[in-house]
């Protein structure tokens, strides 16, 4: 199965120069999760960012390729890659309170997509809508369509935004932090979802994290990063028995669980950070930054 | 004891259903909560979120007042003090919150956030007070000259420590200080924690939502679920064998660093 999605060498910089991908190398296939894991700065949201063409103003693709679906974006004129990134992409945001609009009913947020993007008629993508919220586990989701994102939970707003990136059946799906904002026990119901709407569709997804319980219990394979550089690429369950970067190591030490209460915490040493410091100052060396 | 909390309840009116004319109906967040804490103790107050954690936190501190029951800290009933009759007492009573950056003055450098309570309370000699808490917190002396936004979220909380054992108050309450951070950054908050609670024979209540962070920390737990405390136990009995539905809901909820963990 080749991969839908293939980052290979990506360079992000900041305009000006500063590096905030480092040569990116990963792909993710059809029905695959692949995690993005790292600490706050590392470039995990980026990576993200880069694929949708959503990357803030004052930073830049220099280097690499995207493939999508069998095209290297970067070759498409911006008109065109847009149609594509819309056409195949969705993203599933962090914060449901701001990734809806406050003024407008759920209803159209959901269809919006459907109708502007993919020219569906109205009738259709209401229908679809209504499926899809029914298919999110809404209850009354007639009413919920005519429903202003402050009358919902926060749980319900991460469903409707977990019904609105599937709606138009994309063949990935990036989720950035999708369940930070919420609480553990919604937590769970909403990573269940996920995980359940990503198999029957067979999505292949993309799933930016900083939580490493969250990884065990969502993705096939991942990439840990620091400062915008993979250190670790690995299948989930053996990055868990055996990481093989003292980075990876050194976070999974960090990672308090109630099940290991005499197990001491322990903060990533400053030697592993002189080490992966080394390695991301070797790799701007050779490549003449 | 060093907290006496009886039967404790905190109501808000619901402006958001208040009639035109007439008072708002009245929200009850806290609803007869009764425990204690001993000197000495690590308390970890654990529920979900808008289960009265935060409400309680305060009210303990008296930031808000309570409808009813009563709180006694130190043996004097201070449920209905006025500001002038607590102020005092807070250099015993001190707080940590939750978002550093939002807690520390951005124009002001470290040395006068931390000096700040001090000043308040009349002391002396704050210079060198700033510099030992300074000391105390691992950070070096050279930040009372730096200002929050040149700091990282893990220093910024331990000026938010800092500032809070500057004065050498007998009881902290620490509002989900490390939910912000990352996990090293946490690790390390959380061990400093730990030794200042013995170094200094602090009393402490630590507000969190996650269990695993409770458990490393706290000798004690109360389980708030909307309002009510659904379960208090020491900490090895209470992950031994919890005894509310709720608190076993939450326990299964939380996902380990774990492949293995069952997880349905």
């Amino acid at each position: 199965m080749s991969a839908f999605l293939e980052i290979r060498n990506l360079c992000v910089t900041l305009k000006g120069g500063a590096p905030i991908l480092r040569n990116v190398s990963l792909s993710v296939s059809a029905g695959q999760v692949h995690g993005l894991v790292g600490e706050s700065g590392a470039g995990k949201s980026m990576i993200g960012k880069a694929v949708l063409g959503t990357l803030p103003r004052a930073l830049a693709v220099t280097r690499g390729e995207i493939w999508l679906d069998g095209v290297d974006l970067r070759t498409l004129r911006p008109a065109e890659r847009r149609r594509r990134i819309g056409a195949s992409a969705a993203l599933i945001p962090q914060d449901p309170l701001t990734a809806l609009n406050p003024a407008r009913r759920i209803g159209p947020q959901i269809t919006r997509r459907l109708v502007d993007i993919l020219g569906w008629s109205r009738a259709d993508a209401e229908a679809r809508a209504l499926e899809l919220l029914a298919e999110v586990q809404i209850p009354d989701p007639d009413r919920v369509m005519r429903s202003y994102p402050h009358e919902l939970s926060g749980g319900m707003r991460q469903r409707i935004l977990i019904a609105a990136a599937f709606a138009a059946e994309p063949k990935l799906i990036i989720a950035d932090e999708p369940t930070t904002a919420l609480d553990v026990t919604v937590q769970k119901q909403i990573l269940r979802l996920i995980a359940d709407m990503q198999a029957r569709h067979g999505t292949a997804l993309l799933f930016v994290t900083h939580d490493l319980g969250v990884v065990s219990k969502v993705c096939d394979t991942l990439s840990v990063l620091y400062a915008g550089k993979v250190v670790e690429e690995a299948q989930m369950r053996r990055f868990f028995m055996h990481p093989i970067h003292p980075y990876s190591a050194a976070l999974l030490a960090a990672t308090p669980s109630y099940k290991d209460p005499d197990g001491s915490l322990t903060p990533v040493p400053q030697s592993v950070i002189d080490q992966v410091e080394r390695e991301v100052t070797d790799h701007d060396r050779r490549a003449g930054l | 004891m060093i907290y006496q909390v009886r039967d404790l309840r905190l109501s808000f009116p619901d402006m958001t259903r208040k009639p035109l004319f007439g008072a708002a109906p009245r929200i009850e967040v806290l609803r007869g909560l009764t425990f204690d804490v001993p000197k000495g103790a690590v308390l970890g107050i654990v529920g979900g979120s808008g289960s009265g954690k935060s409400t309680l936190g305060r009210a303990m501190l008296r930031l808000l007042e309570p409808t009813s029951g009563s709180i006694t800290f130190n043996g004097r009933d201070i449920t209905h003090l006025e500001e002038d009759d607590l102020r005092p007492m807070r250099a015993q009573m001190q707080m940590i919150f939750q978002d550093p950056m939002s807690s520390l003055n951005p124009r002001r450098q470290v040395g006068g956030i931390i000096a700040g309570p001090l000043r308040v309370q009349g002391h002396e000699g704050i210079p060198a007070k700033v510099t030992e808490a300074l000391d105390m917190v691992g950070l070096p002396r050279s930040f009372a000259n730096r200002y929050p936004h040149e700091l990282s979220g893990g220093q910024r909380q331990r000026v938010g420590i800092a500032r809070a054992i500057a004065l050498r108050p007998e009881f902290i309450l620490a509002d989900e200080i490390v939910s912000g951070l990352d996990v090293s950054s946490q690790a390390q908050v959380l061990n400093l924690l730990q030794d200042l609670v013995r170094e200094l024979g602090l009393t402490l209540a630590f507000i969190s939502h996650d269990m695993s962070v409770i458990r490393r920390l706290c000798d004690r737990i109360i389980v708030l679920y909307q309002g009510e405390i659904v379960e208090q136990a020491q900490t090895a009995d209470l992950f031994a064998a919890p005894q509310a539905e709720y608190t076993r809901t939450l326990l299964d909820a939380i996902p380990l660093p774990d492949p293995d963990q069952v997880w349905v």
